[in-house]
């Protein structure tokens, strides 16, 4: 009883800093573009495990601030293990305090941050998921590659010297599709990463004409793409291993489907009355409707998050490439983030993958579309495109 | 005050927390790497052995044959000799993000259909191209577009569309590497490859 008292006493204690609880509570009301990050101070942290916790926490929409400024204070060390604090200056408690062992100093420290982001944001953490993208270096066509999704530890899955696009993953599983020309003609491949099937890989629509732009669907029993086998590239729709197939649209100018995340429609990008646009369709075939996404130009490669709300896209001019987002009900109309162009959603359904132009090379880039803020993914070298974040 | 109120809940909420756990002297918590909760991807130890792929089985495609397509399936150009210089003077050339065969390129469709005819054996192969200023996948399937378009003008020239295989490098395979107008202009083109029997 005494205990509880004590307690009582602590949180009206707390509450005195009004002006903080409504800090607090204004964070969690998240706005395209518009967020404020959440103020943050590190310390004790050096080199690659500072590098990570920075990296981390920038693009889930924290801020690096002094501890006069910060409302949660991270502090620790990474002499030997990680270990790490946080302190919740608000309500004076420690919110989180762990130790790691084992592996690296780097994947340690990943580990802390997505502890990091549960204590804080009630969310789990990004810091230990891998991306699937499109590499190319100075010369040859490029392969398919893996990485960590800030680009450390990638690793090449295709070695056929074959143009390849647009990787996709298996949700949940060591597992992609993506086209390759390795067989002379733009065909889809699943390529199983693990266990007794792992490198195995067979052609699930190789079909004269286009086939790609895989996208696998949220429950990863079917597969919608395009082919152009009608005479005409469209999106079709067919099972993991490549039966069943179907043609679900018949536009002058298909490209790019997605699924929603409760597998009922796909999204894709399509032209209607000479104007492109993205428009959805049932995923089992139907009426076309189209999305508004009035105020930019050319929409393309739309992304549906996980959590349903938004649909990330590209927008195009003449010379430019826009990160836009859109609630996917149609409420609003799209914001535009930042240049750049194939996002791909996280599974916490705030932050994107995409590629942007640096000169005349794509560098990966990650950016948390609440707060805007991005980061370029590390240590590449080479054309990086067409990531996809394994969720 | 209704800022009270709101606070209530939260006063609430806090204090259980606190009761709960606030009171107690809390052993710092060890997590082995790589963790449990690494989920559905794997650790970076076992990243460093991802299988790569396999060695291709040209074989191994499931569905050239299956369904009825209008376009002639793959099997049907199996082995044929690619012959990129006979048709070279006939590449032609499209508007920005057009499919549409331009009337100036009329005779350059009139000349590869011609060729066409003078050999039954001969078939064709083009290659749609773009350039690098759509995004990719929208330019692949734009250069399908670009080579479909004239699949279509030769089959009106009396090419059989059987006879005809297309494929669209999107914006990967330019004929020019330039960043200007003068290489796009080259880059945005139909290809045509002459396929000898073997």
């Amino acid at each position: 009883m005494k205990k509880i008292i004590l307690s009582l006493t602590i949180a009206v204690l707390a509450l005195n800093f009004s002006r903080a609880q409504e800090i607090n509570i204004q964070t969690e009301i998240n706005v395209l573009g518009q967020t404020k990050p959440i103020p943050v101070c590190l310390s004790g942290f050096t080199g690659e495990a500072a590098e990570v916790l920075k990296f981390d926490l920038y693009v889930q929409g924290f801020s690096f601030v002094s501890s006069d400024a910060a409302q949660y204070v991270i502090s620790g060390s990474d002499a030997g293990n990680v270990t790490g604090n946080v302190t919740d200056k608000f309500a004076k408690r420690s919110i989180l305090s762990r130790t790691y062992n084992g592996a690296s100093t780097r994947r340690q420290a990943h580990a802390f941050a997505d502890d990091i982001v549960q204590a804080i944001q009630n969310k789990k953490g990004i810091g230990q998921t891998k991306i699937a993208y499109k590499s190319q270096g100075a010369s040859g066509p490029g392969e398919i590659f893996v990485a960590d999704f800030d680009g450390h530890g990638a690793q090449a899955i295709t070695t056929d010297g074959a143009i390849v696009a647009k990787p996709a993953w298996v949700p949940g599983k060591l597992a992609l599709y993506y086209t390759s020309y390795a067989r002379g003609n733009p065909d889809i491949f699943y390529h199983s990463l693990s266990g007794a099937s792992g490198g195995q890989r067979r052609v699930i629509a190789g079909y004269s004409g286009l086939n790609t732009s895989a996208a696998v669907s949220p429950d990863g029993s079917r597969i919608a793409m395009v082919l152009s086998k009608s005479g005409s590239p469209n999106v079709w729709v067919c099972s993991a291993d490549g039966t069943n197939l179907k043609r679900i649209t018949t536009g002058v100018q298909d490209s790019s489907p997605c699924w929603s995340p409760n597998g009922d429609w796909i999204c894709f990008a399509t032209e209607q009355n000479g104007r492109r646009r993205l428009a959805k369709i049932p995923a089992g075939g139907g009426t076309v409707q189209s999305l508004n996404t009035a105020g930019v130009s050319s929409p393309t490669e739309p992304d549906w998050s996980p959590d349903g709300k938004w649909i990330a896209f590209t927008s195009q001019t003449r010379d430019d490439f826009n990160i836009c987002v859109m609630p996917a009900d149609g409420s609003g109309s799209p914001s535009v983030l930042v240049g750049g162009q194939n996002p791909s959603w996280a599974a916490n359904s705030r932050t994107l993958v995409f590629n942007r132009a640096m000169g005349y090379r794509q560098v990966l880039s990650v950016l948390d579309v609440f707060t805007k803020q991005y980061k370029d993914c590390g240590r590449a070298t080479g054309s990086n495109s067409q990531p996809a974040w394994a969720k | 005050m209704k800022m009270n109120r709101l606070a209530l809940p939260l006063v609430l909420a806090l204090a259980a927390t606190l009761a709960a756990t606030g009171c107690k002297k809390t052993p710092v918590k060890v997590t082995p790497m790589p963790g449990a909760q690494a989920g559905n991807v794997p650790d970076n130890q076992s990243a460093n052995t991802l299988p790569n792929a396999n060695t291709l089985n040209p074989d191994a495609n499931p569905n050239v044959t299956s369904g009825s397509t209008p376009t002639a399936g793959l099997d049907e150009f199996e082995g044929m000799k690619k012959d990129a210089a006979a048709l070279a003077a006939y590449t032609i050339h499209f508007s920005f993000d057009s499919a549409v065969i331009k009337k100036a390129e009329h005779a350059n469709i009139s000349a590869v259909a011609s060729a066409l005819s003078g050999n039954q054996s001969d078939k064709l192969l083009i290659e749609g191209n773009c350039d690098e200023r759509g995004t990719e996948e929208y330019n692949r399937a734009l250069g399908e577009r670009r080579a479909l378009a004239a699949r279509e003008a030769l089959a009106k020239a009396g090419v059989s569309p059987d006879r005809i295989r297309t494929i669209s490098y999107g914006k990967d395979k330019p004929a020019d590497p330039g960043h200007d107008e003068a290489a796009w202009g080259k880059n945005r083109r139909d290809d045509f490859i002459l396929l000898h029997p073997k």
